[in-house]
């Protein structure tokens, strides 16, 4: 059977043929076209794993965004708080000052008022002593003179300093 | 439209095995020789059919070394068992009854002697249509890289580069590792080459229709480039792990030399597998469309012409379906015997792994 025993004349030309476009094609054509298969492959290996960097990247970026913005909201919100703390000291001094100052000045005035007080009652005193002398030694000069008299002049007297008071 | 070009296909197809079943009687009546047709469509021949015709047949060289030294000639000259005289040798294809049948053979004293034969027999010249298609296409590749750079190419050119990819990348690549770049060149030329032929020869008219992987001697050569291929570029490391592998001295002395024969036995056993796979399948596709087609004239034949129109349209339905498989066979085949290559060549680049012997 003719197809199952191999004939030299194809086997030959067989060989021939493969030699002749294994020879072609190695010179002229793998060399280019390998080449760019594989330059190609490499081109599309990086071009995915710079786009995966790339994505992790914008990933950590937007996490990095996002705790920053929280860390910002977080220091804002102390910072309020610390503002609003302060405020509130700061009103509370100023009301304590204020009270402290007010006491001294009240204290003060009290011990001006106490002391204007203490004054007017020497003076007062001084003043009755005065005129109760002056009433006394009137009596006695009436007295030795006319007893009625004498009396209407105390009287008289009495009656100027109540007006007086 | 389709409805009437439906009826007329089948009208024609009815017809035809009418007539052929017609012309079979009247030269005798002794039905169709399914046999001897189907190997002569799947044998080899001195000259091309033409379609339609089977008397006239598309001459090629006759290339023979007779007893008298070399004789170029046309196969036109030996149409219907006529005898050629080239000088003073006289050729003539052997006939029916003749030692070398359809083979051609020099008349010395009454005696046929079978000259040394390297004609450019209609599976040569299929063999060379092949090789320029297969130049063309790749220098075609190789050019629009040259002109493009890295772009991907479009259409037809698309097609024949994801074809490379695919063998390149998944099978190549895959199997040799960086070793893939040095054997690439030898594996994707058996790779189009067979695919190539594959497909020509499932095409019925002229640059087609040779039975060429289907032909022991294609597939045999085809293996044994693989084999020198495998052995030629083998590590010394291969060698050694063959006839004198790793293991303690005591362990491989009584087998020893039945292990040695049986690796050099498994040396020979993969190229014939190689050669006996791919020739097996595409003959058997072959064989079965040419079958399938056989059937209308034998059920004709057998049982008049009215059964032989009912078998048409079955067997056309079927060689249709089994033509669209033996175009996946073709490329599964070829892909297939270059994946087989690729381990074959991988299993023989053995190198030395150092850690595990430094570890010991």
């Amino acid at each position: 059977m003719e197809l199952f025993t191999p004939d030299f004349g194809l086997v030959f030309w067989m060989f021939v043929a493969f030699a002749v476009l294994f020879f072609i094609l190695w010179k002229c054509a793998w060399p280019m076209i390998l080449k760019t298969v594989d330059s190609r492959a490499d081109l599309i290996d990086k071009g995915v794993e710079y786009a995966q960097r790339a994505k992790e990247q914008l990933d950590n970026a937007r996490a990095e965004a996002k705790s920053i913005i929280d860390e910002a909201r977080r220091q804002q919100g102390e910072m309020i708080r610390e503002s609003e703390k302060l405020k509130t000291q700061m009103v509370e001094q100023a009301r304590s000052a204020a009270k402290a100052e007010a006491q001294k000045e009240m204290d003060s005035a009290k011990m001006q008022i106490a002391q204007q007080r203490k004054e007017a009652e020497h003076q007062f005193r001084n003043l009755v002593s005065e005129l109760a002398l002056q009433i006394a030694s009137k009596v006695v000069e009436d007295q030795m003179k006319d007893s009625s008299a004498q009396t209407k002049l105390v009287n008289q007297l009495l009656d100027k300093i109540e007006s007086k008071n | 439209m389709t409805r009437f070009l439906y009826i007329l296909i089948l009208s024609v197809l009815t017809l035809a095995p009418l007539n052929a079943s017609a012309s079979e009687s009247e030269q005798g009546g002794s039905g169709v020789d399914a046999k001897e047709l189907i190997f002569d469509h799947l044998g080899d021949g001195y000259g091309w059919e033409v379609p339609f015709n089977h008397h006239v047949r598309m001459p090629l060289p006759i290339i023979v070394k007779g007893s008298d030294g070399w004789h170029i000639f046309s196969s036109s000259h030996l149409q219907h068992g006529e005898a050629y005289t080239d000088g003073s040798a006289t050729f003539v294809i052997g006939g029916e009854d003749s030692q070398f049948k359809g083979k051609v053979v020099e008349i010395v004293n009454g005696q046929e002697l079978r000259p040394f034969d390297i004609s450019i027999t209609k599976n040569v010249c299929a063999l060379f249509i092949t090789v320029a298609l297969v130049i063309g296409l790749m220098m075609w590749l190789a050019s629009f890289y040259r002109r493009n750079g890295m772009k991907a190419p479009r259409r037809g050119l698309g097609a024949i580069e994801s074809l490379l990819t695919f063998v390149y990348e998944g099978v190549i690549k895959s199997i040799l590792g960086p070793d893939g770049r040095r054997f690439a060149p030898y594996l994707l030329t058996v790779f189009f080459l067979i695919f190539f032929m594959n497909i020509l020869g499932l095409i019925v008219v002229f640059p087609g229709g040779a039975n060429l992987t289907g032909n022991v001697a294609v597939t045999l050569t085809l293996a044994t480039l693989t084999f020198l291929v495998t052995n030629i570029f083998a590590t010394k490391h291969y060698w050694l792990e063959m006839f004198w592998p790793d293991v303690p001295v005591w362990l491989k002395f009584p087998l020893f030399p039945i292990m040695q024969l049986i690796e050099v036995f498994g040396m020979f056993t993969k190229p014939a597998a190689l050669t006996v796979r791919l020739f097996a399948n595409m003959m058997g596709g072959h064989m079965i469309v040419l079958v399938l087609t056989l059937l209308i004239f034998i059920f004709s034949g057998l049982f008049g012409a009215g059964v032989g129109a009912g078998t048409t349209v079955i067997s056309l339905a079927f060689s249709i379906f089994m033509l669209l498989l033996d175009c996946l066979v073709s490329f599964i085949q070829a892909y297939v015997f270059t994946m087989l290559s690729t381990i074959f060549i991988s299993l023989a680049q053995v190198h030395v792994h150092h850690a595990p012997e430094a570890a010991n």
